[in-house]
């Protein structure tokens, strides 16, 4: 593949976890691009003809052909960039499957009880909300002690890390936030240590977003939440 | 001396359909395990113990999980015809992104449609549905398969559109929300789909898939209630 001539653009917003795992998967591929940073309540003309569909970030757009969706956008990364920088995803069918099936269990069974903890107010319904989010929590546990690796899928950051990555910094806010513990080191050792190594990673530590900006912004939406039940 | 395959399934569920016709469009030997999803197997959740559903793949002793993970296993383990196209990633991107909202937004918001009781909740979620039909009508750009000649990844993950008609029917639908005038392509397509060669193979009859969801329609009507989130 030549990579001689090629242009990529990212439009992303400076707090998407979403935009910071394309910005991750790019990091490991070692591709230089150019950020482009969208103000979401005054989208760009060039945003909106890139991503008709769901008028999104994060959009990847090489050679001016759009790509949208994160886990669409990092298999193409992957994809394009093949035998440069790091493996995003295993070579093996059965490994590659397995990396697609836990990067898919964030979004689908881990996210939701964690943002319906942090988004209600104190009480019942928020405690359940915290125990559905540590069960899954298990689930998760289990599967990276099993596994035995630095990262999920070996010893460098891929597909399942970049799915789950943004919680690393996330859920430590939270916590602050609320004044609640989740994922506590005696409970969840293995997630516990994977997550200061992640943000520790070479393709994320020189790639996170401005945290202060982050708290008060993630402090703004709960009180929404709370004030708005 | 190539390892066994089984499906554990359930006939007439279109998650399941999406892997059997994966396995037939390669061309590989697999026997059906039938699942009594009221009752089930140690197998199946001794394999699938995140989720405990159907479909699950058994490649030897390998579990793969999942239905649309299991589209893509299958291609990547088995030889035969490439359900993504090769060497192409903005086109595997592109398949990939338009399969996963044929799924979200196009199958699923029917589903929410039909199970939702009369009323402005109802008429919102069918005029979301038309329009989501309708730019995946666009995609078909005259073409027999979202594929192109050959029937691909996303005539796959497009197939649970197959089941609509059943399903208006049983659900007492008087006019379909996917009728020939205003989506001439995706019903040519979906005469096209249901009468392909391995396809048909694998497809339930209008009695099987009636007799699937005739026993579980108090559910769905729960459960269209509980995706209103």
């Amino acid at each position: 593949m030549d990579h001689q001539q090629e242009k990529v653009q990212l439009f992303g917003m400076w707090a998407s976890p979403y935009v910071y795992k394309v910005k991750w998967a790019l990091s490991i591929k070692g591709v230089e691009y150019e950020y482009v940073e969208e103000d979401l309540w005054n989208k760009s003309r060039q945003l909106l003809k890139h991503n008709p569909v769901h008028k999104k970030v994060p959009v990847l757009v090489y050679n001016g052909k759009p790509v949208a969706e994160s886990d669409v956008i990092v298999q193409f990364i992957d994809d394009v960039w093949k035998g440069h920088g790091g493996r995003i995803l295993p070579e093996e069918p059965h490994e590659r499957a397995m990396a697609r099936f836990w990067a898919r269990f964030v979004p689908d069974k881990l996210s939701p009880p964690i943002w319906k903890w942090f988004t209600t107010a104190g009480g019942e319904e928020q405690d359940a909300a915290h125990d559905a989010a540590m069960e899954q929590l298990r689930v998760l546990e289990e599967e990276l002690a099993h596994g035995g690796n630095e990262f999920f899928a070996g010893d460098s950051v891929g597909l399942v890390d970049l799915s789950l990555g943004a919680l690393a910094y996330v859920i430590p806010m939270y916590e602050e936030i609320i004044g609640e513990r989740l994922v506590i080191e005696e409970r969840f050792p293995s997630l516990y240590a994977w997550m200061g190594r992640f943000l520790a990673a070479p393709p994320v530590k020189d790639h996170l977003p401005p945290m202060e900006e982050l708290k008060l912004r993630f402090r703004a939406i709960r009180e929404y939440f709370v004030k708005n039940a | 001396m190539s390892e066994p395959v089984k499906l554990l399934g359930s006939f007439g569920s279109p998650f399941t359909h999406h892997a059997e016709a994966a396995l037939r469009l390669k061309g590989v030997a697999y026997e059906f395990i039938q699942e009594d999803l009221g009752n089930k197997s140690e197998l199946l959740l001794r394999h699938n113990p995140v989720h405990k559903k159907v479909p699950l793949l058994l490649h030897g002793d390998r579990a793969v999980a999942e239905s649309l993970v299991i589209v893509e296993y299958v291609d990547e383990a088995f030889e035969g015809p490439p359900l993504l196209p090769l060497g192409d990633p903005l086109a595997r991107a592109a398949a990939r992104f338009w399969a996963q909202f044929a799924v979200d937004r196009c199958s699923r918001t029917l589903f929410k449609a039909l199970w939702t009781p009369d009323g402005e909740a109802r008429r919102g979620l069918v005029a979301e549905a038309k329009d989501n039909l309708a730019l995946l009508e666009a995609r078909l750009e005259g073409r027999r398969f979202f594929g192109g000649d050959e029937i691909g990844y996303l005539d796959v993950a497009a197939s649970g559109l197959a089941w609509l008609a059943v399903l208006e029917e049983l659900a007492g639908v008087g006019r379909s929300m996917m009728g020939e005038e205003e989506f001439p392509a995706l019903c040519r397509w979906h005469g096209e789909y249901t009468s392909h060669e391995a396809v048909k193979a694998c497809l339930p009859s209008r009695e099987q898939i009636m007799a699937f969801y005739a026993g579980i329609k108090e559910r769905l009507a729960l459960l269209a209630k509980s995706m209103q989130k």
